[in-house]
């Protein structure tokens, strides 16, 4: 059995379907929220034009959600055939969060949704006012426990590894739920949905003013979504920077990779763009770039919060720099293997019942534990994730992010101006908006994920370990299965929402 | 409190027998459940669970690839 080609269709069977699923989701936490705005404007102002509005987003909020929903289960699937050691050894950490998840968005979708959509003429309007509400901070709550289990993943704490069961231990709830980077997911993750959100609304309302259709309502759209949109992305843009400041601390390579930095500097420049020498390998002494615009010693700044202070590289990190104390991966590895023997040899000592030896061994693992998973690499290069993907997708992130705000402004400045519908190249480049919301989505978990490799879990299990002993065809095929699956889901959500935005709001 | 459910059950009801484009995203929800449940019986099994008797063996077979040496 080739392992390696099965780890690596098992990866690209859960990006598959990772990226898939984050096509609903981002849209579900941010349209709910402008469904809430719009459904509050209704209730404070009483006019019927607001709820005709609110109806016709919570259509389009519905079938989002209604094709998005369940497409992350097989994510679940995946880890108990695919990733079955990983299942394992993660389940006393994953359960608590997953659980109350899946405990969440039942009680949330059988109570709230049923009110928010079948409750118009049923409820009073205080509570029907108050289920769109919950609806929207449910659906973002929903998201927080995913993504502190995903937080643990890049930064695993609040455990304890049981070298008996083979399994990480919770020992510290509070220290896994409010662990930094957790936290700092959350608010990426939902603020940029958000934007994606924003986006949405606005783009198809500026469809509405190209094609001259539903102006009054456009335009009231485009000005709660513009405003949403605007200050969700400058706060991305804050919680961005300190995402960035928290990786530098805790995943420095990732860092290194999302700026092709080799050589680490002291002051460090920031990349603003280039294109990454695609012959260059870590220790080569080739050139980084092609091409590159820099901007000096911004990079300290954003990884040090100091200027002119010293940010590692991926050789230095991969090698080693003993001028600044940075240990590499090469010794590292060194470090994992005597963990690796040392678990080994506790678990020998244990069959055979000599206690001495057992706690000897299992004080060497100690030792030598946070180091483990560099145990399973055969060389330094092992450790470096795949340099031009990472920065490619943080720099396009970056770029569309710094856009997106511009967009609103002018979007804002515009109906303010009362001259909006005469702007057929603010309402088309608005359109076009709506889709690079989600490219720059996409891009952020592109970089999260492809930057951490080869971790499952951060210096401690790379996915070559994480991964099931199958054979290939079985992943290789499922693959085409969800493939087709989602496509045909897409082509779904695409075709029912296009049906119903060419309906429009109905009275 | 009865009337209460009763209203409940009315909004359930009412709101699934009111429904238009909603029949339609019922029909997706449930086809994709079913494909989901199917893909998921036929193609993802729970490969410890199914491949060892009791949670002794799975820690044993997880320690196994743990103590392998880099490969």
């Amino acid at each position: 059995m080739d392992l390696a080609s099965t780890v690596q269709w098992a990866r690209a069977q859960f990006a598959l379907t990772a990226m898939y699923h984050w096509i609903f989701v981002p849209l579900t936490l941010g349209l709910s929220f402008l469904v809430a705005f719009f459904e509050s404007i209704y209730l404070s102002t009483g006019n019927p034009e607001w709820k005709r509005l609110t109806k016709f987003w919570m259509t389009l909020f519905g079938v989002n959600f209604a094709i998005g929903v369940a497409t992350g289960i097989i994510m679940e699937f995946e880890f108990g055939t695919n990733w079955s050691n990983y299942s394992w050894m993660v389940g006393d950490i994953f359960g608590a969060p997953l659980a109350v998840e899946g405990i969440f968005a039942f009680f949330l979708e059988a109570t709230f949704f049923a009110v928010m959509f079948f409750g118009w003429e049923r409820v009073g309007k205080g509570f029907h006012l108050f289920s769109t509400w919950m609806v929207a901070v449910g659906s973002n709550l929903s998201a927080l426990w995913i993504l502190i289990a995903n937080g643990w993943m890049q930064f695993p704490t609040g455990m304890a590894f049981n070298p008996d069961l083979a399994r990480f231990e919770m020992r510290d709830i509070w220290a896994v739920i409010l662990s930094p980077v957790a936290l700092d997911k959350f608010m990426h993750a939902t603020s940029s949905s958000f934007v994606v959100g924003s986006l949405f609304v606005v783009g198809v309302s500026a469809l509405f003013l190209l094609q001259g259709r539903h102006l009054t309502m456009a335009k009231r759209s485009m000005a709660v979504a513009a405003v949403f949109g605007l200050i969700s992305s400058l706060f991305v843009g804050i919680n961005g920077d300190e995402s960035a400041y928290s990786v530098a601390q805790r995943q420095p390579m990732k860092l290194a990779a999302m700026e092709g930095l080799y050589d680490g500097a002291a002051p460090a420049p920031l990349v603003l763009g280039g294109i990454i020498n695609p012959m260059k390998n870590p220790g080569d002494a080739g050139s980084d770039f092609l091409a590159v615009v820099k901007a000096p010693g911004l990079l300290s700044l954003l990884a040090e919060r100091k200027l002119g202070a010293f940010v590692p590289g991926i050789n230095d990190l991969a090698f080693g720099n003993p001028a600044r104390q940075i240990v590499g991966a090469k010794e590292r590895i060194a470090s994992g293997r005597i963990a690796v023997r040392e678990l080994a040899s506790y678990k020998e000592a244990q069959a055979r019942g000599d206690v001495q030896a057992a706690a000897q061994s299992l004080a060497g693992f100690k030792t030598h534990e946070s180091d483990l998973g560099y145990g399973y690499l055969k060389n330094p290069l092992d450790a470096v994730p795949p340099v031009a993907t990472t920065f490619y997708s943080f720099h396009l992130m970056v770029v569309l992010g710094t856009l997106f705000p511009l967009l609103f402004l002018l979007v804002l400045y515009h109906l303010y101006q009362g001259d909006i519908e005469r702007c057929p190249w603010l309402n088309r480049a608005s359109f076009l908006f709506l889709f690079l919301g989600y490219i720059a989505s996409q891009a952020g978990w592109v970089l999260a994920e492809v930057g951490r490799q080869p971790w499952a879990i951060q210096n401690l299990l790379p996915v070559g370990v994480a991964a099931t002993p199958i054979a290939a065809g079985n992943v290789k095929l499922t693959f085409f299965i969800f493939l087709t699956l989602f496509t045909a889901l897409l082509i779904a959500e695409i075709g029912i929402m296009a049906r119903q935005i060419k309906i429009g709001p109905e009275d | 409190m009865g009337r209460r459910l009763g209203r409940i059950t009315a909004l359930y009801r009412d709101g699934f027998r009111e429904m238009r484009l909603g029949r339609r995203l019922w029909k997706v929800i449930l086809i994709k459940l079913v494909v989901i449940y199917l893909l998921g019986r036929c193609f993802f099994p729970d490969y410890l669970r199914v491949n060892f008797a009791s949670d002794k063996a799975r820690a044993d077979s997880v320690l196994a690839a743990l103590t392998r040496p880099a490969r």
